[in-house]
């Protein structure tokens, strides 16, 4: 496992995207906090970052790096190496390269600007997101070999779980507008990694006094450390579980 | 010549009122009286008397005369958590420079540590008030003075605790720069009219920093109410004055800078609202004219319900709020004009420094939580940022005609 | 040695392997033949293990090799055409197969790198390499490892005749030291002095597996390509 994955960490970080991406961000976080003469103010564009670019960009890079390591991949199965540790190598490589932009790019400046409670959620929801979008990669590039199709899932995917799950999620409150749904509420938002971020980055921010009834709710169960711990759990199994399922396809798969 | 001339009339006219008006009584361990309620017992109208240092447990105080009672080094008054510590039902009374603490409490009436009954112009100047019920009481009285004292309570729930200051049913009262923490309200007035509330700084009370209801022709200048549990209600009032008072810190689940339900014909201006979840939260409100006011770092700045309606909002400072405005239904009987916005977008080519397309504060989002509080979950996402952003465009379900038409392209200097 | 019992390939509606059944030895060189499509790479990929069968068993050494992985140190391979990370260099490459199989090879046989004159050109990226050179790289890697089995698939194509014969010498050397070779091919002459057996494969279906000496014998021809197309017209199934 570590031979293969060392030669794929290798092999991404000499990966110029990669690099401008860090660099990318590291530009992005250090303006925000040096424009914005009151830092939390800043943490909150840094929120759109972490929740909207940081997925977008892991997703799809990761999808175009695993179809482009295709020759790769084949190579190495013919080789005496278990598919399955190629495949946890190159997640493991992809992951491990993205969260040390992502620390590089958004976590250092969090830590000299604003390296509080909310900023620490930030950088922890941040990596995880990191990890989860590598992950739901990993399954968009096992379903389909096709370059092209695979690279639609991934954005597909990336649209759903920023944009059209939240969108049903509207639609689902103004139908059932006269049912207590907060409870129903936590319970959807752990069926969306970046719903679960925000969550709990905002209740850092305490802006759960905002929201009345619902904010109460909200904190009572997002807000206790059990409430923190059940939303890693939340976004470890948003991690493992698409893994595991590109896995047993990359397992199946013929190259 | 002549200014000294005058200044000895002066001195001898003072002279003279003082003898005239009544002897010194002095209370202490080395005094002629021992105890303090014997010393009133036996002063006159218009009598002083003064109160040595030390530890006086005397039960509950009466006061029925024209006295002045001075306490020298603040002696303290221990009502040893069973007695109203002082009562006055008098003219031309005044309580000046005690420390009280310990007063009783009890469920079925008001105990605190000075109680002003059905009185005139009685003054409480200078004390210190500690762990008292309630602090200051006034009822049924005209024209009293409460001033510079610093009450201070530990109250754990609203059942439980006393108001700072509480008065009722009373006119033309004066309260200048009293501080006032822990207790259930800061200052709470029922039926009180004309009176004068000024300068006091009232913190950390576990409901409401100021309370009144029924007090009409009241005025409110440069107040300061921070970190109340709920922050400021009042209510059912009509021609009050609120000027430069601060509304800082009111953060919780149900925390208002300052609630004004059913309160008409007023004048609020040159108020500062910082870091509130609701700044400033109207219902039922009418004619109230609101101009050169401060909102900042609040969760709404404005929450005006349908039922206002005939009220102004001009020359007001928005900025950083996460909502501007906040309402329910379409409804729209309030004007807003020239205020500033920071979350305007739009630009000014006639250089006149007003913008050239009106400003509508109100957003989709903080219409659907409004509504759907549970919406919640989709704050800061992607969907509502769209969602405001194509209903800035084309507006659908947020009320039309609730717009800025002159909002500044500057902050305004206030 | 490596045994393979009605093996059936599907790639969607396109039926790669018809219930191929072929069993094949020690020492022996097999030439496994047929048109393009036939299924020729298919079945050496299932032996590989890089294509997963729907049905039928692939035994390596008497062990079945679904689910397993270890036989393939015992194998070499070079792919028809070899595909490699295009930023790394020659040297990179073979490191890292070295690196990947250290522990079972510790005894690395580099005369093909050396007769094919990699030596010289270590630190080129995979991806400013000619085809000819690209497949002079997959044939050093598949010998690096001195493997019990090799598995070479087109080896001859794209390489000029004369790393054509210095590959043709290797394979030659390693079947005197016992080793079975498979070489899928459908250039003939070429393989004619290495061949001991022929598998010829049509449509997926196994159409003969014999010894090269009972081939010529057949058909009295001592050339493979004349025995092939002789027995084909014998028996056209």
């Amino acid at each position: 496992m570590n031979k293969i994955l060392k030669y794929v960490i290798f092999d991404i970080v000499q990966n110029k995207i990669v690099l401008l991406y860090t660099f990318f961000l590291l530009v992005l976080s250090l303006s925000i906090f040096s424009l914005e003469n009151n830092s939390a103010k800043g943490l909150l564009s840094l929120l759109n970052i972490v929740l909207i670019i940081v997925p977008l960009i892991c997703i799809i890079f990761s999808t175009i790096y695993i179809y482009n390591s295709a020759e790769f991949i084949e190579l190495l199965v013919s080789q005496p190496v278990k598919r399955k540790t190629i495949w946890l190598s190159i997640f493991s490589g992809l992951s491990i390269s993205l969260s040390l932009a992502f620390f590089v790019g958004v976590c250092i400046p969090v830590l000299i600007y604003h390296a509080d409670t909310t900023g620490m959620m930030m950088m922890a929801t941040g990596l995880f997101l990191t990890v989860v979008f590598v992950s739901i990669a990993m399954l968009a590039a096992g379903i389909t070999r096709d370059k092209a199709k695979g690279i639609g899932l991934a954005i597909l995917f990336w649209l759903y779980f920023s944009l059209i799950f939240d969108a049903l999620v509207l639609f689902f409150l103004f139908q059932f507008q006269d049912y207590p749904l907060e409870k129903v509420m936590v319970f959807l938002s752990f069926l969306n990694p970046i719903d679960l971020a925000r969550i709990q980055i905002l209740l850092q921010m305490d802006i759960s006094a905002l929201m009345g009834y619902t904010g109460a709710v909200f904190r009572e169960f997002f807000g206790t450390y059990t409430g923190i711990i059940i939303s890693f759990i939340g976004l470890i199994c948003w991690i493992i579980v698409p893994l595991l399922i590109s896995l047993s396809i990359f397992k199946r798969k013929d190259l | 010549m002549k200014g000294v001339f005058k200044f000895s009339i002066l001195i001898g006219l003072l002279f003279f009122v003082v003898s005239a008006k009544g002897n010194i009584l002095e209370v202490g361990i080395s005094k002629p009286f021992k105890k303090i309620q014997s010393a009133i017992d036996a002063a006159k109208n218009g009598d002083t008397i003064l109160v040595e240092a030390g530890i006086y447990k005397e039960k509950n105080i009466i006061i029925q005369k024209s006295i002045v009672l001075k306490g020298i080094n603040f002696p303290i008054l221990d009502g040893e958590n069973k007695y109203e510590i002082i009562s006055i039902k008098a003219q031309y009374a005044t309580i000046d420079g005690f420390k009280m603490q310990h007063s009783g409490r009890s469920e079925t009436r008001d105990i605190g540590a000075i109680m002003i009954y059905d009185s005139y112009k009685v003054t409480a100047i200078n004390n210190i008030l500690d762990d008292t019920n309630f602090g200051i009481y006034v009822q049924n009285s005209k024209s009293c003075t409460i001033k510079n004292n610093s009450i201070t309570a530990y109250g754990k729930n609203e059942v439980q605790s006393g108001n700072g200051i509480s008065c009722w049913k009373s006119d033309s009262l004066i309260i200048i720069g009293n501080k006032i923490k822990g207790h259930r309200d800061g200052i709470y007035f029922e039926f009180v009219t004309n009176s004068l509330v000024w300068r006091n700084i009232s913190t950390k009370n576990i409901r409401y920093g100021i309370h009144f209801m029924f007090s009409h022709h009241d005025t409110y200048i440069g107040n300061v109410f921070e970190e109340n549990e709920s922050g400021v209600a009042v209510m059912y009032t009509q021609h009050i004055r609120m000027y430069n008072n601060f509304f800082l810190n009111n953060w919780g689940d149900a925390a208002y800078g300052i609630l004004l339900k059913d309160i008409s014909d007023s004048d609020i201006s040159g108020n500062y609202f910082s870091k509130n979840t609701v700044a400033l939260h109207m219902e039922g409100c009418s004619r109230i004219n609101l101009y050169k006011n401060t909102f900042s770092f609040n969760g709404w700045a404005v929450k005006i319900q349908a039922s206002c309606d005939n009220n102004d909002f001009t020359k007001n400072n928005f900025s950083n709020n996460t909502f501007d405005i906040g309402t329910n239904g379409s409804l729209v009987l309030n004007t807003f004009n020239g205020n500033y916005w920071d979350k305007y977008e739009g630009y000014d080519i006639n250089r006149d420094k007003i913008g050239d397309v009106p400003y509508h504060p109100v957003s989709m989002y903080a219409m659907i939580i409004d509504s759907n509080p549970a919406a919640l979950m989709l704050f800061r996402s992607l969907i509502v940022t769209l969602l405001d952003k194509s209903e800035k465009i084309l507006p659908s379900i947020t009320p039309e005609n609730l717009k800025d038409n002159t909002p500044v392209m500057r902050r305004l200097a206030l | 040695m490596i045994i393979i019992k009605d093996l059936i390939k599907r790639f969607g509606d396109l039926k790669a392997l018809f219930g191929v059944s072929l069993t094949f030895s020690n020492g022996e060189c097999v030439a496994l033949l047929g048109p393009n499509g036939s299924g020729k790479t298919t079945l050496i990929k299932s032996i590989l293990g890089m294509v997963v069968p729907d049905s039928g068993t692939i035994s390596f050494n008497e062990e079945s090799i679904n689910g397993n992985w270890m036989y393939r140190q015992k194998i070499g391979y070079m792919p028809q055409i070899g595909h490699y990370p295009e930023n790394m260099t020659i040297a990179n490459i073979i490191d890292m197969m070295k690196d990947i199989r250290k522990g079972s090879h510790n005894h690395h046989d580099e005369e093909l790198i050396k007769s094919f004159g990699l030596h010289t050109m270590l630190h080129k990226k995979m991806r400013t390499l000619s085809g000819g050179t690209t497949q002079k790289v997959s044939a050093s890697l598949a010998f690096l490892f001195n493997p019990d089995v090799l598995i070479l698939d087109e080896p001859t194509a794209g390489l000029d005749p004369l790393a054509s014969e210095i590959l043709k010498q290797k394979i030659l050397k390693e079947k005197k030291n016992g080793k079975l070779i498979l070489i899928t091919s459908h250039i003939l002459s070429e393989l004619d002095d290495l061949i001991t057996e022929v598998a010829y494969m049509q449509d997926g279906n196994l159409v003969f597996h014999k010894k090269i000496a009972a081939l010529r014998e057949e058909t009295g021809e001592q050339r493979l390509a004349k025995a092939i197309t002789t027995i084909m017209k014998l028996d056209p199934s």
